[in-house]
């Protein structure tokens, strides 16, 4: 069940197009606000000059971290194109979640540190529900395999639509975009400073901008899922949401974090118990 | 018959150096037995892996039952006795009038029943009592090994406590003792009589260093796992006054939910409090005051993993029973609050209290549903989390023993002052949360053996919720171990070699469960959930691939720092463009020099203890009453 073309394919085409989805991104962003921006192709010009930088640390452990972030983000999303277990998916997303942090934390600067007390405010929000995500589309389509859900003629969204709805709503947290960008930001004026990124630079900031590439795509992926029955909607469902994530990102400004946390964990018991247990009725009690 | 005699001499053997242990007055005769006998029960418990190998369950029916039986009476009544002194010399009344009932009730039974009761096979021995001798005659002996370097610098260092090492030794080993006898005994007598004794040591071991707070703690210890033993009690009584004398652990499970029900449940309230579960937390929380081998040792391989134990043992008991669901529930739920509880903890070993209430809560939830499934889950779960929870105690202890506190703020930057002990904490602490782990492995399958349960939507998004806690507490702990504070030197030192030796084999532990685990499943689990369910659990073979696959990164990537670089261009942490010093000083307003401290968040407003215990008391407290209600009441109607 595991499709290795697919691993590769994402491992090579991944950063290409969630280069161009983040200059798409600015580009629609400048309009939004009245601005030309930039090219489409500039985030690739901005993390090519990153790696032009010579690279300063404040020790070398932060590299290291920096290294294993991408690599296991990498490996997430690899695993999840492979059609591997959606679970196991999510574990190795916190594991390279928690290189960031710890690279963060390494520093042992003030402002590093703040962003990754915060970071992890964020993991805490959005995991229930991207567990119970998986959870969600196991019940629907009986697998935990990406490649079994993608290919399903069950209309997945149909049966979850709560869950739906919380994921779009943790999937926030996941992108980076305001309000719920509480540990850093690609916006300059709501930021301490630079919140989990602040002592990277350089080419290992460069790294960071890849990761973040490569799981904006894999993210992107998950929404495809609930759409898998047929590929034409998953699309434009992804696109649709895409626009939907930018719209909000720039009519929000960043909230505190206690909303992040309370909210998304409101909204996830929510809608979970609410979806699962109809779910569970109208299956006749067959779990 | 030569697993017999393996099985008592598993039993006996600790008691001997026990014995030993006490008359040992010097510190190196002490050392000798120590690891010799560690070193004996470790290769015993192994060898009983490769002697019982394949051959499934094993009733032993060589031995005496009817002295044994007199002798055990003869032990309880004496522990009796002097839980009881204790009790009134103290002013402890509700011990007092616990340890009464209980001996009242064993009194009357052994006088009225007793002697009617014949059981073929007192002790046996099949998969699952193998792997719980490996925990208890590996992890047990390690922490028995660590505890000579420790004591020896704890009494050391605190001049005022009486040395009363002999003692400490003796008891060590007895819990040892009673713990194989736990895991071998078919007669439920006989697990009782041993479910008696790891009370007594914990208690003794909780107040070792007879300081007010310690005999406290020891009481509060002694009457919650008291109340359990007069459950226990109540289950035999029960058997024998209703349930044709069946006294068998394998008879019980084989006799079908009606008989076997109503014991089930009150043992099942033996083992919530013995497993340190809402509502009777308190007492493992408490028992952070003993010396901290104590506190590896009850976490680990000892006492709570008894209390566990015995209800996956019961779970064919429990399974699709309302009994069952309300023990998953009350399971679940002390994962939930305990977990939230730990992120609001800044003492190290508090947070690693919770962390094992927790987890042993995930295990209960798992032994309440009592499918194949979940049953694979929980067993995974006691093993990883004996192995990580030990190693983290361990070095918790050693580095307490040199930076004087046990407060988690206070261990920033551990990897400059001694990198070779954050390096164990560390994998101790990816141990408990990361994949691939085997902790993780083990949530991954409770997972989803909750799903496929009626109503187990519930128990699943309790979980993720309690799984998501965990990230939190484990995470902001390791930033600490692992900032680099550029000022700091290495004041590791010298460690003990008997503490050296217990970590480093923990550490390697962690890794080789992890990777062996397939085999460890195949070849163990899958046995005794055959045996009992007719039905296995197992990962696919991909899955395996994977995680395999991390983890050999997990070790490669770390051996990259070896690799020669150009060295890159170091600045100071950014602090605002102050004027900062080297040792990060900056100057405030009015020109005070002031020092940078970086503090976890604690939330306290969210998780505090107070609050958050006191709802899970009442919570847990009704479901344990709804459940003895509709468990007698079905009694009741069939």
């Amino acid at each position: 069940m595991i499709n290795i073309v697919w691993a590769i394919a994402f491992v090579l085409i991944a950063p290409v197009v969630g280069g161009l989805v983040a200059g798409i991104d600015r580009k629609i962003t400048a309009h939004m606000q009245g601005r030309v921006g930039p090219s489409i192709l500039q985030p690739f010009y901005d993390v090519g000059k990153l790696f032009e930088k010579e690279q300063t640390v404040v020790n070398e452990t932060q590299t290291f971290y920096a290294i294993c972030y991408i690599i296991f983000m990498i490996f997430t999303g690899a695993l999840f194109f492979a059609g591997g277990d959606l679970l196991l998916v999510i574990f190795a997303l916190t594991l390279a979640q928690i290189f960031l942090v710890l690279g963060a934390f390494a520093a042992n600067s003030p402002y590093s540190y703040v962003g990754a007390e915060r970071e992890l405010l964020q993991i805490m929000a959005y995991e229930p529900m991207v567990i119970l995500t998986a959870v969600g589309m196991f019940v629907a389509t009986k697998s935990f395999n990406v490649s079994d859900i993608a290919a399903t003629t069950t209309p997945v969204v149909l049966l979850i639509p709560g869950i739906f709805l919380g994921f779009l709503y943790v999937l926030t947290i996941k992108l980076r975009k305001s309000p719920f960008d509480i540990s850093t930001s690609h916006h300059a004026h709501q930021e301490i400073v630079k919140g989990v990124t602040t002592e990277f630079s350089g080419p290992s900031l460069g790294l960071i901008e890849i990761t973040h590439w490569y799981e904006t795509v894999f993210l992107l992926g998950f929404v495809y899922l609930f759409f898998g029955f047929n590929p034409l909607i998953g699309v434009a469902a992804i696109i649709i949401v895409y626009l939907f994530e930018i719209l909000i990102d720039n009519t929000n400004a960043r909230v505190r974090w206690q909303l992040v946390v309370k909210s998304s964990w409101l909204i996830a018991v929510v809608v979970c118990v609410v979806n699962l247990a109809a779910l569970y009725y109208l299956s006749g009690g067959v779990p | 018959m030569q697993t017999t005699q393996l099985l008592i001499f598993l039993i006996l053997f600790p008691l001997i150096a026990a014995f030993f242990l006490f008359l040992a007055k010097k510190d190196m005769e002490r050392a000798w037995i120590v690891k010799l006998s560690a070193l004996a029960i470790g290769i015993a418990s192994i060898y009983l892996l490769i002697s019982t190998y394949n051959r499934g369950a094993l009733l032993m029916s060589a031995i005496p039952a009817e002295p044994t039986g007199i002798v055990m009476f003869i032990l309880e009544m004496l522990i009796a006795v002097f839980i009881l002194y204790l009790g009134i010399v103290y002013k402890k009344w509700l011990v007092v009038a616990l340890i009464l009932v209980q001996s009242a009730v064993m009194l009357y039974f052994e006088l009225v029943y007793a002697h009617s009761i014949h059981l073929q096979s007192n002790l046996f021995v099949d998969e699952f009592s193998i792997i719980m001798a490996l925990i208890i005659g590996i992890i047990g002996s390690l922490i028995c090994v660590y505890s000579l370097g420790y004591m020896k610098f704890f009494h050391e260092h605190h001049p005022e406590m009486p040395d009363r090492r002999p003692w400490f030794f003796a008891i060590l080993f007895l819990f040892l003792a009673a713990m194989f006898g736990l895991v071998f005994s078919n007669n439920l007598m006989w697990v009782y009589f041993f479910w008696e004794v790891t009370t007594l040591c914990s208690f003794l071991l909780i107040g070792y260093t007879k300081t007010e707070e310690a005999t406290n703690n020891a009481f509060s210890a002694l009457w919650m796992n008291l109340l359990g033993g007069v459950a226990f009690a109540g289950a035999i009584i029960y058997l024998a006054m209703f349930g044709n004398g069946i006294m068998g652990m394998t008879d019980l499970l084989a006799s079908g939910k009606i008989i076997a029900l109503i014991p089930a449940a009150l043992i099942g309230f033996a083992g919530l409090t013995k497993a340190a579960q809402l509502p009777f937390s308190a007492w493992l929380v408490g028992a952070m005051v003993a010396p901290t081998p104590v506190s590896a040792l009850l976490h680990s391989s000892t006492m709570v993993k008894a209390g566990v134990y015995i209800m996956v043992r019961l779970a064919p008991i429990f399974q699709s029973t309302f009994t069952g669901y309300m023990i998953a529930m009350i399971g679940v739920l002390t994962f939930l609050i305990a977990s939230g509880i730990a992120i609001s903890q800044s003492n190290a070993k508090r947070v690693l209290a919770y962390s094992t209430i927790a987890n042993l809560g995930l295990i209960v939830a798992c032994a309440g549903i009592g499918t194949y499934e979940a049953i694979w889950a929980a067993i995974l779960l006691i093993v990883f989390h004996a192995i990580s929870k030990s190693l983290l105690f361990l070095s918790v202890g050693t580095v307490e023993h040199r930076i004087k506190s046990r407060e988690v703020d206070d261990m920033n930057g551990l990897i400059v002052r001694m990198p070779k002990i954050a390096a164990m904490m560390v994998i101790g602490i990816a141990g408990m949360f990361l994949a691939p782990f085997g902790m993780l492995i083990s949530k991954w399958a409770a997972i989803r053996a909750f799903i496929d349960v009626p109503y187990g939507f519930l128990f699943v998004i309790i979980l993720a919720f309690g799984s998501a806690m965990t990230v939190f507490f484990w995470a902001k702990w390791m930033g600490k171990i692992i900032a680099v504070t550029s000022d700091s030197k290495n004041i590791e030192g010298e460690v003990d070699h008997s503490e050296w030796t217990a970590l480093v084999s923990l550490a390697g532990l962690s890794f080789i469960t992890t990777l062996v685990f397939p085999l460890l499943s195949t070849k163990l689990l899958e046995p005794f959930l055959m045996l009992n369910y007719g039905h296995v659990a197992q990962l696919s073979q991909d899955n395996i691939i994977i995680m395999i696959l991390m983890l050999l990164l997990l070790v490669i990537l770390p051996l990259s720092i070896l690799i020669p670089r150009r060295k890159h261009k170091h600045v100071a942490p950014y602090m605002g463009g102050r004027t900062t010093t080297h040792d990060m000083r900056f100057s405030g307003s009015l020109g005070v020099q002031k020092k940078t401290v970086l503090s976890n968040y604690y939330l306290h407003e969210y998780f505090g203890e107070k609050k958050l215990r006191t709802a899970g008391i009442w919570i847990c407290s009704a479901i344990i009453g709804i459940m003895f209600v509709a468990t007698a009441l079905r009694g009741v109607f069939l």
